[in-house]
């Protein structure tokens, strides 16, 4: 049986797809505790709220800034619902559960609210809007000392199964895993639903759209609240991970920061997501490592240049992302190993599409 | 069509639509009527021992105009500074679609320039700056003139080089501009150092004025950037309504192809337009830092400033930056003066409060049109 290239492509991709789930999955028996603790986990976490930011620019053609700011909003309230202590915030010091609960829903309202305000504009103008948004919340949470303040919330708990982090690094590991591999799986369902495939008409023609009578703006939001309720999950797990959120978590800086991850990983896929995580956080913690560069004045606290010349990069030569350059490659080989099998199979010259070589067989 | 028209069930849907339609205009002119009504006549002022329940600073105008009229200066001369950066960041915009987020780094680097020289004139640095005393006022003018020149040829070699040969490619100008802005922000930490810094002002200028109108004595420096906000918008609209350049940009802005096309060499005006815009985010840095102060982060909120600005505005509209300023400049000054004592840290929400409305009524901003 000869498999056509379309089916050995897919093979291929369902192949890595299932080595990487291994992996991750054997994680805590390949990697160190370092390895888990402080870069897997967060690369998972991370890499779901790049997800949300992937899925509305992929999918909605909405480049959004927000992601951080509502990841935040998650993050703040469940701090303030079940944290008891802190000089600031509200101190309530409710069941964790309870705490993840609000901390969701509200999440994910405030994403319908801001959805809802900037469903109307779409491409720059959402970037811009969205950007206004993050720096507000961040502001917000630096001033208002009713919920955070600038030293932030400190010792949210984690629910039982959990337990303390630095004790059972593992288990939040697992629950980051299975959070990042659901997230997939829902979007990428999602996508293939009528919503989905509406919403990717809105992305390619609004006016189109519009006027076949679909609502635009109600499919922007919805998508909106959605990716904030991504957003709002890894909120959740950055909270746990860290124990502690403050204004700085949602900076400006760490706004980019995301956007950098989603564009170097590619905003057009969704696994690049991970991806882009994990360069980040890898060049993030091993940067100190490299040979040379302190030399040339880059140290670790210059860590920002250091990204910033990749994602420069990045934008200059690949406006796909790592994603978009694996791409190409996997094209590159696959009219390599075509044009041999072309050669063997069918020596009368082919006059169809690349993509019709291996019609024949 | 009228026996369509007069189906219960049309008329019923239409009649939703016009509530629908006509609710959020009644909610938010009621909310302009309330917040002019609780300014003009109703705030509590906090007693002597500070303040309780919904007692703010000031207390209203009618009760206190002095400190009124002083809160309506801070949000005009606020958003006189506002306007000098936004109308360059909406000047680009508007000629070329380009979303200039290196635009905060602009302004930050610019008022570092200033700083560094007009310490390098006066000669005399100290860990805690310089006094105004020792500031003559061309060591405040030239400094902040030069950081403009300087940020002008910065935008212009930004432009040639790194967004000149992907135009029309939005999203990945402004991916451009943010990795520049990045790149920017990083190295000025490392050369500048972590620390809030400001530019003198000249002893000419550091000093109260009496206003003579309800006992206000105000201060000249922000007066001076209001008279310097207000120069520079006249110098802009008269560039842009008068001369042949002025002329090429406003044509540039309605349609560029077609401006091409008849022979003008659209290319110059783009490095005209961008040379500008960027002049007028370092020369806002220099206004910027002696007015509040340059620092890690300065960047970030200048950025957020513009952006506001040109989003309420409408994009690429100078008067429309005009108007953006001046409502977010009295909105920020008057909310954190006028709620309650122990809110005021609630400002911020107003703020994006604007935004919305803002957007919820007209997306491209209130003098904006579709591109």
């Amino acid at each position: 049986v000869r498999l056509t290239s379309q089916e050995l492509k897919r093979a291929f991709q369902v192949a890595i797809a299932l080595g990487v789930l291994v992996l991750a999955a054997l994680g805590p028996l390949i990697f160190n505790t370092y390895w888990i603790s402080f870069i897997l986990t967060q690369v998972f976490l991370v890499g779901v709220a790049a997800a949300s930011l992937i899925f509305l620019s992929a999918y909605g053609g909405m480049v959004s800034l927000a992601q951080v700011a509502l990841y935040g909003i998650a993050g703040f309230v469940l701090g303030n619902v079940v944290t008891t202590g802190n000089s600031k915030g509200l101190n309530l010091g409710w069941n964790p559960w309870l705490g993840v609960l609000l901390g969701i829903v509200i999440a994910t309202a405030v994403a319908f609210l801001f959805g809802a305000l900037a469903s109307r504009s779409a491409g720059i103008y959402f970037l811009m809007i969205t950007l206004t948004y993050a720096v507000i919340a961040n502001l917000f949470f630096g001033q208002v000392t009713t919920f955070s303040g600038f030293g932030g919330i400190s010792g949210v708990r984690t629910p039982g199964f959990i337990g303390q982090v630095d004790v059972h690094p593992n288990r939040l590991y697992y629950v980051s895993l299975v959070v990042a591999v659901v997230v997939y799986a829902a979007i990428r369902y999602l996508v293939r639903t009528p919503f989905g495939i509406t919403l990717q008409g809105v992305r390619d023609d609004p006016v189109r759209m519009s006027s076949l009578g679909y609502n635009v703006p109600l499919h922007r939001m919805v998508a909106f609240g959605f990716a904030g309720f991504i957003a709002s999950l890894a909120g959740v797990l950055f909270v746990w991970w860290n124990g502690h959120i403050d204004p700085a978590s949602i900076d400006l800086s760490a706004t980019i920061d995301l956007l950098v991850i989603a564009v170097i990983g590619g905003l057009y896929r969704l696994e690049g997501a991970w991806l882009g995580a994990f360069v980040f956080v890898l060049i993030n913690n091993y940067i100190r490592s490299v040979p040379g560069l302190g030399h040339i004045g880059i140290t670790e606290e210059r860590f920002h240049t250091v990204i910033g010349v990749i994602f420069l990069a990045i934008v200059l030569l690949s406006p796909g992302g790592l994603m978009g350059i694996l791409g190409k490659a996997g094209e590159v080989i696959e009219r390599l190993v075509q044009g041999r099998r072309g050669v063997a199979a069918t020596p009368a010259p082919s006059a169809g599409t690349p993509s019709s070589g291996s019609g024949p067989d | 069509l009228s026996a369509v028209e007069t189906a219960p069930e049309v008329r019923r849907q239409i009649a939703l639509a016009r509530v629908a339609r006509y609710t959020p205009w009644a909610l938010s002119a009621g909310a302009v009527v309330l917040a002019f009504l609780w300014i003009g006549f109703l705030a509590p002022a906090c007693g002597a021992n500070g303040c309780v329940g919904t007692q703010t600073n000031f207390g209203s105008a009618v009760h206190d105009p002095q400190d009124f009229l002083a809160t309506l200066l801070d949000g005009v001369t606020a958003a006189g500074v506002y306007f000098v950066v936004a109308s360059g960041f909406t000047l680009i915009f508007g000629l070329m679609r380009v979303v200039n987020m290196a635009h905060g780094v602009f302004f930050l680097l610019g008022g570092y320039i200033a700083l560094k020289l007009q310490r390098a004139f006066v000669g005399q640095d100290s860990a805690f700056g310089l006094l105004s005393s020792q500031v003559h006022f061309w060591q405040w003018l030239v400094p902040s003139l030069i950081a403009a020149v300087c940020i002008a040829i910065l935008g212009v070699g930004t432009q040639q080089i790194f967004l000149r040969w992907n135009q029309g490619q939005d999203l990945r100008q402004a991916l451009i501009t943010i990795a520049i802005a990045i790149i920017a922000a990083d190295q000025m930490v490392a050369h500048f150092g972590a620390f809030a810094e400001d530019i003198a002002w000249p002893g000419v200028l550091d000093r109260r004025l009496n206003l003579h109108v309800a006992g206000v004595h105000y201060t000249l420096t922000r007066l001076f950037i209001l008279a310097v906000a207000v120069g520079i918008g006249l110098a802009l609209w008269l560039w842009l309504k008068k001369t042949r350049t002025g002329m090429v940009i406003r044509a540039g802005v309605d349609d560029r192809q077609m401006v091409s096309a008849l022979g003008v060499n659209i290319q110059l005006t783009f490095a005209i337009a961008f040379a500008v815009g960027s002049a007028l985010a370092g020369f806002g840095g220099a206004l910027g830092g002696s007015f509040a102060s340059l620092g890690p982060g300065v960047d970030g909120n200048w950025l957020l400033y513009s952006l506001v600005v040109v989003i309420i505005g409408g994009m690429g509209s100078l008067g429309g930056a005009a108007v953006g300023a001046l409502l977010l400049g009295l909105v920020s000054n008057f909310s954190s003066a006028y709620l309650p004592g122990n809110y005021t840290f609630y400002s911020i929400i107003f703020t994006f409060v604007l935004l919305a409305v803002v957007l919820a009524f007209r997306p491209l901003g209130l003098f904006g049109r579709p591109a």
